[in-house]
C-alpha cells in the first residue's frame, strides 16, 4: 500500500490554475494520480482538465471527500494556504513552494498542533519534491519515469539527489515503494524520522534509503529512532562532505551551526547506530543493493 | 541578509534597547567631528563591516582624543578588515561608528536565534560575555542559558524574569533586562530577523544595562514585507560574484579549486563536489541554477563560473524535474558558442526531456563530453583538467 499516496488517494492542487500548478497537475494526472479537484480563491464553480474548481479547500474537501492536498501557492501567502488545508480536515498536504519566511512556517507548526491527534494534517515539505508512489500515483515536480515501482522507501532534503538515487536503483533493477522528499527548509513539516516510522509500519517496504545534508538536528534524531526502534534496514548517504565549513551553501537548511551538524560529524553518528552509510553520491544505489542481497540471505 | 551594527542599534534602540550615543562617518574629518559632537574624553572607533570579530583584527580602538580619532580613522577607511568570520580577501571598510566610551563593570552575552530543534525563537544568554560565545560554548556549557518562546504566545515577562535572575541581576536590573529581551524579541518577530545578537550587553559603573555592539540577520524570504530592512542591504559586504549570481536566480559560492560547476539543487550540488574530491579534483565553485531554469539562465551560469579565472574545466550536472534538459542543453550550446568557449565542458543530463537535451548536445557538433552518470561526469571533468599530473 505504499506511504502516503496510493493511486486510490483522493487529491486536490491548491494553485491549480497557475502556471506551475498547472502543468505538474497535468503530469500527475497523466501518470494516474486521482486527482478530484482544484481550489483557486475566486474560480469557485469553474473547472479545469476536467476538474472542478473551489474556492476554499473545506468546499473542496465537502464536495468531493478529498484526504490529500498539493500546495502550489506562490511564498507570501504559502503559509495560510497549508493552514486553510489542515483546517479543512485535509490528511496530508505537501509543499513544494519554495521561499516561504521561516516564521511564517513557525507559525503553521504550532498552528497544526491545535488538533488533535485523530485528525491531525501531516504537512511533507514546503521546497520540496513532493510524494511518489511509483506506479500508483504523486503529488509534486518529480519525473515519474525515473522511479520503478519496488520495496526500497526513499527520504531525503534535496529532490535532486532523490532522484540521483531512484535511478541509481532503478539501473540495478531496485524499486521504489515510496519516494519522499521533506524538503531543505530549516523549519519543514515532517522530519526524517517521522517518515521513518511511516516506512517502517509499512508492510510493502522492506528496506529505506535515506539522504541527508549539511546542517540541522534531524539526521541525528532518524539515526537514534533507527537504532531504537526500527527492524528494517536503513542505507544513508550525507551530501557536503566537501563543503566549507560555516558557509551558506544554497539551502537556507544547509549551514552548519552547532555540533553535530558537519556531514562528517552526521556520518560517524548514523555509523554509530548501525546504519549502512554509502560512502560518496554514486555508491547510493550499490550500497542499498549490498544491503538488501544481506537481507535476503539472512 | 546582514546589516552593519550601527543600523542594527538604531533598530533596536527604536524598539527601546539602551544602546551608547554614537554618530556615523564617512571620512576622517567626520569622525574627528562626530567625536567633538559627542564630547566627553574617550571615544570608540568601530569600523563597520559585516562581521564579527573585529576588535581581534584591529578594526576597533578607544581613542582619548579627536585627533586619534581622526588618525586611527584614516587608517581603516579603504582598508580590508580581515577578520576570523571573514575569507583572506577581508571586507572592505567604508563607514566608521564613532561612540561615547562606556564605563564597563560586567559584559553578558544576548543572543536570538532560530533553533531548528525546537521550531522556535530561541534566546540564547550568557553572564559571561564579551568572549567568543563559540569558545564559552566549548570550554563551559552550563554557563549558557537557553530559553525557547512560543510562538502563539511571545515572550512572557516571567520567562524574561526567569532569565534575569539567572543572569545574576539585581535590583533594577531586572526590570531594564525584562525590557530589553522582550524589545529584541519584538525587533526578531515585527522584522522576520533570523539572529539579533547584543555581545557585550554590559553593566555600566552605574549598574544599568546598555548594548555595546550589536548584529542583525535577516530572513531573505520575507524581505518582500520587510521594505525599510531591504534598504540596509550593503552590496560593497558582499563577494559581487555571488551577489550578481543572485540577480540572475543563481544560488552561487566562489571556492578555490579549478573545476567549475553548474548544477540544480543545493543537496545534488554538493554531492557533485563531494563526487569531484573524490576523483582526485577540487570544485571551483558551488553553483545551483534553481528550477525552471531558461537557457539565457544557463547562460548566465556560465558567465558566472568562467569569470572566475581558475576555472579549466565545466561540469554541466542536471537532474531535471522542474527543470527541463532541452532548456539547459540549448543554454549550454548557446553559451559555448557566444563565450568563445576554448576549455572542455562536461555535461551529464538526466530526467525530464532527457532524449531531446542529449539530442541538441550531441547534434551541436561541439566538442562538448558527455556523461551518463554522476560519476563518470566527475571523473571526466577531473581528467580533462588542463594543468592535470603537473
Amino acid at each position: 500500500m505504499a506511504i502516503l499516496i496510493t493511486e486510490k488517494t483522493k487529491v486536490i492542487v491548491q494553485g491549480m490554475t497557475g502556471r506551475i500548478g498547472a502543468f505538474h497537475t497535468a503530469d500527475m494526472i497523466k501518470h494516474g494520480t486521482n486527482v478530484v479537484g482544484g481550489v483557486t480563491p475566486g474560480r469557485g464553480g469553474d473547472s479545469h482538465m476536467d476538474r472542478p474548481l473551489f474556492n476554499t479547500v473545506r468546499e473542496a474537501v465537502e464536495a468531493t471527500g478529498a484526504e490529500a492536498s498539493l500546495v502550489f501557492v506562490p511564498p507570501p501567502f504559502a503559509a495560510d494556504a497549508i493552514m486553510e488545508a489542515a483546517d479543512a480536515g485535509i490528511r496530508t498536504a505537501v509543499c513544494v513552494t519554495d521561499g516561504i519566511p521561516s516564521q511564517d512556517m513557525m507559525r503553521v507548526k504550532r498552528f497544526l498542533r491545535r488538533y488533535p491527534e485523530m485528525r491531525k494534517m501531516r504537512l511533507i515539505g514546503p521546497n520540496c519534491a513532493g510524494v511518489i508512489s511509483p506506479g500508483k500515483g504523486f503529488m509534486g515536480i518529480m519525473p515519474p519515469h525515473i522511479y520503478m515501482p519496488g520495496r526500497v522507501g526513499i527520504v531525503g532534503r534535496s529532490g535532486t539527489l532523490g532522484y540521483e538515487a531512484a535511478s541509481q536503483l532503478k539501473s540495478l533493477g531496485i524499486g521504489v515503494s515510496t519516494s519522499v522528499g521533506i524538503g531543505g527548509d530549516p523549519i519543514n513539516g515532517s522530519s526524517f524520522k517521522d517518515i521513518l516510522h511511516l516506512f517502517e509500519n509499512d508492510p510493502e517496504t522492506d528496506a529505506v534509503m535515506m539522504i541527508g545534508e549539511i546542517g540541522g538536528p534531524q539526521e541525528a534524531e532518524a539515526a537514534a529512532y533507527a537504532q531504537e526502534y526500527m527492524k528494517k534496514p536503513v542505507v544513508a548517504y550525507i551530501a557536503g562532505l566537501s563543503a566549507p565549513k560555516g558557509r551558506k551553501m544554497g539551502h537556507a537548511g544547509a549551514i552548519i551551526s552547532a555540533f553535530g551538524e558537519s556531514a562528517q560529524e552526521k556520518v560517524d553518528i548514523l555509523t554509530a547506530a548501525g546504519i549502512t552509510v554509502a560512502p560518496n553520491p554514486s555508491a547510493m544505489g550499490e550500497t542499498m543493493a549490498r544491503v538488501l542481497s544481506v537481507q535476503k540471505a539472512a | 541578509m546582514d546589516i552593519h551594527e550601527y543600523q542594527a542599534k538604531e533598530i533596536l534602540a527604536s524598539f527601546g534597547v539602551p544602546v551608547p550615543r554614537g554618530g556615523l562617518a564617512y571620512s576622517p574629518e567626520q569622525a574627528g567631528y562626530r567625536a567633538r559632537e559627542l564630547g566627553g574624553n574617550a571615544w570608540v572607533v568601530k569600523a563597520q563591516v559585516h562581521s564579527g570579530g573585529r576588535g581581534a583584527a584591529g578594526g576597533v580602538k578607544l581613542c582619548r582624543d579627536e585627533h586619534e580619532v581622526a588618525s586611527f580613522a584614516s587608517s581603516l577607511f579603504g582598508r580590508q578588515l580581515v577578520t576570523k568570520q571573514t575569507d583572506a580577501n577581508g571586507k572592505g571598510v567604508y563607514r566608521l561608528w564613532i561612540e561615547a566610551a562606556s564605563d564597563i563593570a560586567q559584559e553578558i552575552y544576548l543572543g536570538f536565534v532560530l533553533d531548528r530543534k525546537s521550531e522556535r525563537i530561541m534566546i540564547v544568554a550568557s553572564a559571561q560575555g564579551g568572549m567568543e560565545i563559540e569558545d564559552l560554548a566549548e570550554t563551559d556549557p552550563e554557563s549558557l542559558r537557553r530559553m525557547t518562546i512560543d510562538p502563539a504566545v511571545g515572550l512572557t515577562e516571567f520567562q524574561a524574569r526567569e532569565l534575569a535572575f539567572q543572569l545574576g541581576l539585581k535590583g533594577g536590573q531586572i526590570a531594564q533586562m525584562v525590557s530589553i529581551l522582550r524589545a529584541c524579541y519584538r525587533a526578531y518577530r515585527d522584522l522576520d530577523a533570523v539572529m539579533v545578537e547584543i555581545n557585550p550587553l554590559v553593566i555600566t559603573g552605574s549598574g544599568d544595562l546598555v548594548a555595546l555592539d550589536a548584529k542583525m540577520s535577516f530572513d531573505t524570504n520575507a524581505l518582500f514585507r520587510r521594505p525599510q530592512v531591504a534598504e540596509l542591504r550593503d552590496r560593497s559586504q558582499e563577494d559581487p560574484r555571488e551577489s550578481t549570481a543572485g540577480d540572475h536566480g543563481l544560488s552561487y559560492v566562489g571556492l578555490t579549486g579549478d573545476i567549475g560547476c553548474i548544477i540544480n539543487g543545493a543537496g545534488l550540488a554538493m554531492a557533485t563536489m563531494d563526487m569531484i574530491k573524490l576523483a582526485g579534483g577540487e570544485p571551483a565553485n558551488f553553483l545551483d541554477i534553481g528550477g525552471g531554469a531558461s537557457p539565457e539562465r544557463v547562460v548566465k551560469a556560465f558567465q558566472t563560473v568562467l569569470a572566475d579565472r581558475n576555472v579549466g574545466v565545466v561540469l554541466v550536472n542536471i537532474f531535471a524535474g522542474i527543470n527541463r534538459c532541452d532548456w539547459v542543453a540549448e543554454g549550454v550550446v548557446t553559451a559555448y558558442r557566444q563565450l568563445g568557449l576554448t576549455i572542455p565542458v562536461v555535461v551529464r543530463l538526466a530526467g525530464t526531456n532527457v532524449e531531446e537535451g542529449r539530442r541538441i548536445i550531441d547534434q551541436s557538433g561541439l566538442p562538448l563530453i558527455s556523461a551518463d552518470t554522476l560519476a563518470e561526469a566527475a571523473a571526466a571533468a577531473v581528467a580533462s583538467r588542463p594543468r592535470q599530473a603537473a
